[in-house]
């Protein structure tokens, strides 16, 4: 594997979209949910405990070579509300655009034929690190890393919080979302045996119910 | 960035501005309007969409700070039906939006593409930003700054990336210059010393046909690009 | 309980998702309740009858008075269970059209009883063609130094309805939760419909957090599968806030089928959520 492609991969500067979302931090913002740095970091142990683990799962069996379409169907049943799944595609379009003029794959192309309106993002993002030479482990890592960098990224702009604050809370994440990233990764190896049933499925009833709250609204910063 | 298998490695595309779609035939137009808050981006859009949509096939995608507040009042205005106007969200960062990461606005004016046939122009309005907001080359295949006397006749002595190097910039609300003390003849020399042989308009869009000059420069580009494309 | 040496055991994963390697089929204690309870209904032509209704261990069935073409059963609670230890399973069918409704008599109650060890409680739903099957239990209640698995396995063809109703309390009054980790799987006309898996009570990370719960100790979730369901039309919001409760009923994904998803602060708040998200839905499938 390639350090510096996971790093890319990882980036929140890779041209993916992700930088108009947050993760459901500005509804639980507005909700006065969090309102600290110590809120934040209670709200991002919590999704990286749930949609990070199941993101992650997605992202590893992509990237270990599992059928995309099928993890496609896997993902839906994992992602009961139609924001979400609507932001899933979403992303999965935007990371599909730029992981094939980045990491260009006859297997990012065929997917994208295969779901032109976008697959969900983990599995996109799965077959993209597969295509820079990554692990199924890489993979989960960027989409572990993903599933709280984003929200810091966006309470900070949202409640002006320090960003320093903010970089240490991640640090203080890392070796859970190392955890929650091995833990996903050895799911997607048993898929083999198990089928998908093997993959987690961790979810949260509040960024659920929240994100259609989010959705509802006329007025907001982010995209979710 | 080493990948072990470059034999098989498909002919690498890019997914931006191309002027050619899939099929083979030409997409939309692509121009860009930038410019600080409160300079008359929105009226612009809106005046563009008044005098060219008689002529021209059109769309508009907006970048706001808080989502949808510049098409809404586009589509209050009615300037174009509201399968022509979209929003795009953008996290607090519009610059970003249109620079940085632009693949929001990829999906929108494809989207236009896709399900607007024929389609002659997509204005892609960014959020009121700062001076330093430009768009992106693979957004955009022009862009246009707006800036306007009220905020202070030294902007274009400034400078910026908006207006150094924007294709064409709009001085806006000429009419006011008397009001704020802006001199105009001092703007337009910046402006030169800034920007050498890129052209500036000076205009007031509450003036009968204030948008005109700029709406010609626009299809004028229209009609180069396609021409160049064709070739 | 039936036994009182309970010997203390390793504990098992706390995630049947992510279980550690080599302890996979360890759950249960030797000298827990082991019990499977089964219902199975069928429909002869008029009404739907019950050819099995086997009780054990902690499931008392007993088939309820009704009227029409339907069949009721109630489950009384013959002992304190599940506590930590017990396997405890329930096997639900109704066969091609017949029609079933199944309900507890009261709340169950996870409790620690004398070993940590988890306890397992396994409900398998399956509804043949045109059967009519509603899973209605009374919450369960997670008290404090409970550990249970649950798990929830639906089967249903593509002509059959589903109504199913899960309740979740997290610890009694003032007191803090066990540790309950469940995971629901749904599968319509043989496609996976749903998959949830959830983790609630320490040591769950993160489960009380503003991601998650945020302080709520009832969560519970309403399912409708009806081959007819419009499941076009937008999500309905139940309340604005956060703080009070509030509730979504959405469409999924891979069949006709609406999801309400609640959390409250307490139990009366969630079912009130949970009738209001009914009512709703079966507006929606205009019955």
């Amino acid at each position: 594997m390639s350090p510096a492609a996971l790093l890319l991969l990882a980036d929140g500067r890779f041209p993916a979209g992700g930088h108009a979302h947050s993760g459901g931090v500005e509804a639980a913002v507005a909700h006065k949910a969090v309102h600290d740095i110590n809120s934040l970091e209670a709200f991002c142990r919590g999704r990286l405990h749930t949609t990070g683990l199941t993101t992650a799962g997605l992202a590893a069996a992509a990237a270990a070579g599992c059928d995309p379409l099928m993890l496609d169907d896997a993902a839906d049943a994992r992602t009961p509300v139609p924001a979400l799944r609507a932001v899933a595609r979403k992303l999965g379009r935007q990371m599909m655009r730029a992981a094939r003029a980045t990491f260009p794959s006859a297997e990012l192309d065929r997917l994208a034929a295969e779901r032109p309106r976008g697959a969900h993002q983990p599995i996109v993002q799965g077959i993209a690190a597969r295509a820079a030479g990554l692990t199924p482990e890489d993979a989960a890592c960027a989409a572990a890393y993903e599933a709280v960098g984003g929200p810091a990224t966006a309470a900070v702009r949202l409640l002006s919080l320090d960003p320093l604050a903010a970089s240490w809370l991640l640090a203080r994440l890392s070796t859970e979302a190392d955890a929650v990233a091995a833990n996903a990764a050895g799911a997607a190896a048993r898929v083999k045996t198990e089928g998908l049933d093997a993959l987690p499925s961790a979810s949260s009833p509040l960024l659920d119910i929240t994100a259609e709250q989010h959705a509802a609204w006329t007025v907001r910063l982010f995209a979710s | 960035m080493h990948l072990d298998h470059p034999v098989t490695m498909p002919h690498r595309h890019t997914y931006s501005a191309e002027p050619l779609r899939a099929d083979g035939s030409l997409r939309a137009f692509r121009v860009g309007l930038g410019g600080p808050v409160g300079s008359g981006k929105t009226a612009s859009v809106a005046a563009l969409c008044r005098t060219l949509r008689d002529r021209l096939s059109l769309a508009v995608v907006t970048n706001d700070i808080y989502t949808r507040e510049d098409a809404e009042f586009l589509l209050r205005e009615a300037v174009l039906p509201p399968e022509r106007i979209t929003a795009v969200e953008t996290g607090a960062c519009p610059h970003t939006a249109i620079r940085d990461d632009i693949s929001a606005n990829l999906e929108a004016v494809e989207h236009f593409d896709q399900t607007l046939d024929p389609l002659d122009l997509v204005l892609v309005e960014s959020g009121g930003d700062n001076l330093t907001a430009t768009f992106s080359k693979g957004l955009v295949d022009v862009q246009i700054f707006v800036i306007d006397v009220s905020s202070g006749d030294d902007i274009p002595r400034k400078g910026g990336p908006g207006i150094t190097n924007a294709d064409l910039l709009v001085v806006n609300k000429t009419d006011l210059a008397p009001h704020v003390g802006a001199d105009l003849a001092t703007m337009a020399a910046d402006a030169e010393r800034q920007r050498g042989a890129l052209p500036v308009v000076f205009t007031s869009l509450t003036s009968d046909d204030g948008i005109r000059e700029i709406a010609d420069w626009i299809t004028g580009h229209l009609t180069r690009w396609r021409a160049k494309a064709a070739a | 309980m039936s036994s009182g040496s309970r010997l203390a055991e390793p504990d098992t994963p706390l995630d049947p998702a992510v279980p550690a390697a080599g302890t996979e089929a360890s759950c249960g204690h030797p000298d827990g309740v082991h019990a499977t309870a089964r219902i199975r209904a069928t429909y002869n032509g008029r009404v739907t009858t019950l050819p099995q209704l086997r009780s054990d261990g902690p499931f008392h069935l007993r088939r309820m008075r009704t009227g029409g073409r339907a069949a009721t059963v109630g489950i009384i609670g013959a002992m304190s269970a599940p506590l930590g230890g017990d396997r405890l399973a329930l096997d639900i069918t109704a066969e091609d059209r017949a029609e079933l409704e199944v309900t507890t008599a009261a709340a169950t109650l996870a409790l620690r009883g004398p070993t940590t060890a988890p306890a397992t409680y396994d409900v398998r739903l399956t509804a043949g063609e045109h059967a009519c099957l509603r899973w209605l239990p009374q919450p369960l209640i997670s008290a404090a130094g409970s550990n249970l698995r649950q798990t929830c396995t639906v089967n249903l063809a593509a002509t059959s309805r589903l109504l199913l109703r899960e309740e979740q309390i997290l610890g009694r009054a003032d007191e803090e939760p066990g540790h309950l980790v469940s995971r629901i799987r749904v599968h319509h006309a043989g496609r996976l419909l749903l998959d949830q898996h959830t983790a609630y009570g320490d040591p769950a990370p993160g489960w009380d957090g503003p991601s998650v719960l945020d302080g709520h100790r009832a969560v519970g979730q309403l399912l409708v599968v009806k081959p007819d369901l419009d499941v076009s039309r937008a999500p309905v919001l139940l309340r604005e806030g956060i703080k009070d409760g509030c509730a979504v009923l959405a469409p999924l994904a891979g069949g006709p089928a609406l999801l309400a998803t609640a959390v409250a602060p307490a139990s009366s708040a969630l079912r009130e959520l949970l009738d209001e998200a009914l009512g709703h839905a079966l507006a929606t499938a205009g019955r």
